[in-house]
C-alpha cells in the first residue's frame, strides 16, 4: 500500500518543512525566536555535515570543533584585516569553508589510520591542540578575544533575517548533499567502510581516499557554518569557538534523531538545539542546563540507541501489535498483526 | 640552567608516577571492558573535591582521608558501571560507552560546579608546602609523597593482577571474553569491579593532583582526561607497563619544554602523540594491530 505514495510523500514532506521553516522568520518576527531559529538551522547544517561523515562511515569524530572553529576564526580574521563588512562579509563563507577543509586533509590522513576508539581520541586529542593553539597564538587574539565587524546599517526588526536565510541555505544544501550522497556510489562505498572495512577494502573500496573525502566534504560545511555562527554573536573566545560540549551536542543531536539517516540529524538538531537554548534561558546557572543535558544524553543512549525515528517506529508498530492482538482473540488475527508488524518494520528499516 | 634541568627532570618522573596510576586505571579498563572511560578526568577531579571536602569540613588529613576517598570512589565507580555501561550492548557498543561516559562526566561537572562554584580551590597540608633540600635543588615534599603513593598503589594493582585468583579472572576477560565466560568466570561482576578498581585509583590520583596542581576547578577535568588519553594512545591501549614509561616519558618531556616555553607545554603531549601514532598507529607497547572494527 505505501510504496506507490511514499516516493512522493517524501520529497513532498521535506518541501513542506523548508516552506515552514522559510515564512517561519516572517510569522515570528519575535528576535529572541529568530535568534533561536539561526542557532538552530546551524546546527541543522552541522549536525548533517557531521553525520556524512561520522554516521555513514562508522569513524566517529569528537572533534568537528575544529573546523567550526577554523571556520570561525578564518572569517574574524579576513574580515578584519580586509576591511570587509555587511553583506559581503558572507561571500567569505566559502573561504573559510576551504580553510576548513584544507585543515581536515592533514588531520584526516593520520586519524583516519587508526580505527575506532584511537580514531576518536585522536579527533579529541585535535581538538585540544586547536583550542590551546586559539588561546596562544596571536592571530587569534588569545583569551582576549577578538571582535568581528558589526553589520552597522541593518534594521535592528529584522537584524536576524539574513543570518537566519544564510543559515537556512547552508542547510537546506547540506541536506540535499548528504540525501545525494546517500543515493551514490560514493555512499555505498562509506557504508561498506561502516560495516567491515577490511572487507570493504577486500572487494576493492579505496578507503582512505572515500574517508578522507568525506571528512573533508564535512568539514567544509562545518566550517562554513562556524563562520557564519561567529559572526552572527559577532565575538570570538577561544573557550567558546572550541568548545567540547560541541562535539557532544552534535554527536547527541545525531544520536537522537537516528545515526546515519537524512532526516535523524534534521530532527534532533529542530528538537534539541531549541530545547538547550530555551533551558539556558530559564537557568540561571550554566551547570544546571549541563547537568539537564548529560542526564538526557544518558537516556537517548540507554533507551533509544539508534534514535528517535528508528526506535519509535518500533515501538509504535510493536504497541500496534498488540492492540490489535488482544482485540481480537481469533487465531488469524495475531498471524495478520505480525504480518503487519514486519511490513512496519521493513518500511523502517528501509526509512532509516 | 643546569640545575634548573635536573629540577624539571626530577619533577617531571615523580609527578609522571601519579599520571601513571591514573592512566592505569583508564588502560585496565580499556583492557577489559574494551570501552575507554572519558570520565576518567572528572572522576579525579571528583576524588580532589572528595579529599577537599575531608580535609576542610571534618579536618580529616589528607593521607588519612584516602582511607574514606578510595573506597567511595570504587563504590562509586561499580554504580556508574552498573547503571549506565552494563546495559550497552549490541554493534554500537564502543561509541555509545565512550559517549555515556562523556555524559556521566558532564553530569559529575555540573554537579561538582554547583556544589563548589568555578574558582579555584587547593588542597593544604603541611607536607605540601615544605619540601626537601637534594642535589642542590629543592623538590616538594608532596611530590615524593605522591610518587610512593603511585608505586604502592601500582605496586598493589600488580600483586592483585598477577598474584591472586581474581587477577587471573581479569586476565583472563582481557584476553578473551567469551572464553573467560566458557570457563565460568563471571564476567560482568569481573567487569564491574575492574571498573570499580580503575575508579578508585582516582582517588588516589585527585589527591596528589589536588596538592601538585596548585589548584583545581570542575574545569579541570578537560585538562587531565586529555593527557591521560595521550598517555594511554601513546603507550598502546590495554598496555599498563606502557602506561607507566609513556606517562613518565610525557611529564618529563612537558616539564623541559615548560623552561622555555611554558604556554605550549602542554601541547608537547598531542604533538608527541600525533607523531607516534603516524610512525606506529598501535602506540608504542600496542598489543596487536588495530582490532577490525
Amino acid at each position: 500500500m505505501p510504496d506507490r505514495l511514499t516516493p512522493l510523500l517524501r520529497p513532498g514532506g521535506a518541501l513542506v518543512v523548508l516552506a515552514v521553516i522559510a515564512v517561519f522568520p516572517l510569522v515570528f518576527t519575535n528576535p529572541t525566536a529568530t535568534n533561536f531559529g539561526v542557532v538552530t538551522l546551524i546546527f541543522v547544517a552541522v549536525c548533517s555535515a557531521w553525520n556524512l561523515f561520522s554516521g555513514f562511515s562508522g569513524y566517529l569524530s569528537l572533534g568537528h570543533a575544529v573546523f567550526y572553529g577554523t571556520g570561525a576564526y578564518f572569517l574574524v580574521v579576513a574580515a578584519n584585516d580586509w576591511h570587509v563588512s555587511g553583506s559581503a562579509v558572507f561571500l567569505l563563507l566559502p573561504l573559510a569553508g576551504i580553510v576548513a577543509a584544507i585543515i581536515a586533509v592533514p588531520l584526516g590522513l593520520v586519524a583516519l589510520r587508526v580505527r575506532r576508539h584511537t580514531f576518536v581520541v585522536i579527533t579529541i586529542a585535535f581538538f585540544f591542540i586547536a583550542q590551546l593553539s586559539a588561546s596562544n597564538l596571536g592571530v587569534t587574539g588569545g583569551s582576549s578575544g577578538a571582535i568581528v565587524p558589526v553589520p552597522g546599517n541593518w534594521s535592528p526588526a529584522t537584524y536576524n533575517n539574513p543570518f537566519y536565510y544564510m543559515a537556512l541555505i547552508i542547510a537546506a544544501a547540506t541536506v540535499a548533499l548528504c540525501w545525494q550522497v546517500r543515493r551514490s556510489r560514493f555512499g555505498l562505498q562509506l557504508r561498506a567502510i561502516r560495516d567491515d572495512e577490511d572487507r570493504a577494502a577486500g572487494l576493492g573500496v579505496r578507503a582512505m581516499p572515500v574517508k578522507l573525502t568525506a571528512l573533508v566534504i564535512s568539514a567544509f560545511i562545518t566550517g562554513m557554518a562556524g563562520a557564519l555562527w561567529v559572526y552572527f554573536i559577532g565575538e570570538a573566545f577561544p573557550q567558546f569557538v572550541f568548545d567540547p560540549l560541541f562535539d557532544l551536542a552534535v554527536v547527541l543531536m545525531a544520536f537522537f534523531g537516528g545515526l546515519g539517516t537524512i532526516a535523524g540529524p534534521v530532527l534532533g538538531a529542530l528538537i534539541l538545539e531549541p530545547t538547550q537554548l530555551w533551558l539556558n534561558l530559564q537557568q540561571s546557572n550554566e551547570y544546571e542546563s549541563q547537568i539537564l543535558f548529560g542526564a538526557l544524553f544518558l537516556v537517548v543512549i540507554l533507551f533509544l540507541p539508534r534514535g528517535v525515528l528508528p526506535t519509535g517506529a518500533e515501538y509504535a508498530s510493536a504497541l500496534r501489535a498488540r492492540l490489535l492482538r488482544r482485540r481480537g482473540d481469533q487465531p488469524a488475527v495475531p498471524a495478520q498483526a505480525d504480518a503487519q508488524t514486519q511490513a512496519d518494520a521493513q518500511a523502517a528499516g528501509s526509512a532509516s | 640552567m643546569g640545575s634548573q634541568i635536573a629540577q624539571a627532570i626530577a619533577a617531571g618522573i615523580l609527578g609522571g608516577g601519579v599520571y601513571a596510576l591514573m592512566a592505569a586505571g583508564l588502560t585496565l579498563v580499556f583492557g577489559v571492558l574494551d570501552i575507554i572511560n572519558v570520565a576518567q578526568g572528572i572522576l579525579v577531579v571528583l576524588g580532589a573535591y572528595l579529599s577537599y571536602v575531608l580535609s576542610v569540613h571534618l579536618h580529616i588529613d589528607l593521607l588519612l582521608g584516602l582511607l574514606i576517598t578510595v573506597p567511595a570512589m570504587f563504590v562509586i565507580g561499580v554504580v556508574i558501571y552498573w547503571l549506565f555501561i552494563r546495559p550497552l550492548r549490541g554493534a554500537e557498543r564502543t561509541s555509545m560507552t565512550l559517549l555515556a561516559c562523556f555524559a556521566v562526566a558532564l553530569i559529575i561537572e555540573g554537579v561538582l560546579y554547583r556544589e563548589f562554584g568555578s574558582n579555584y580551590v587547593s588542597l593544604k597540608a603541611s607536607y605540601i608546602s615544605s619540601s626537601v633540600h637534594v642535589l642542590g635543588f629543592y623538590l616538594p615534599d608532596i611530590y615524593l609523597i605522591g610518587f610512593a603513593l603511585a608505586v604502592v598503589a601500582i605496586g598493589a594493582l600488580y600483586l592483585v593482577l598477577y598474584r591472586t585468583t581474581f587477577g587471573r579472572t581479569i586476565r583472563a576477560t582481557m584476553q578473551n571474553q567469551t572464553a573467560a565466560r566458557l570457563i565460568g568466570i563471571d564476567v560482568n561482576r569481573v567487569a564491574a569491579l575492574t571498573f570499580g578498581i580503575g575508579t578508585a585509583v582516582t582517588a588516589i590520583g585527585g589527591m596528589v593532583y589536588g596538592a601538585i596542581s596548585g589548584g583545581f576547578t570542575p574545569n579541570s577535568g578537560y585538562d587531565l582526561i586529555s593527557r591521560l588519553l595521550a598517555i594511554v594512545i601513546l603507550a598502546g591501549m590495554g598496555s599498563i607497563g606502557g602506561a607507566l614509561v609513556a606517562a613518565v616519558f610525557m611529564t618529563t618531556a612537558e616539564a623541559l619544554v615548560d623552561i622555555w616555553q611554558p604556554d605550549w607545554s602542554v601541547a608537547v603531549f598531542y604533538l608527541a602523540l600525533v607523531i607516534i601514532l603516524t610512525i606506529r598507529p598501535t602506540g608504542l607497547f600496542g598489543r596487536r594491530a588495530a582490532r577490525a572494527q
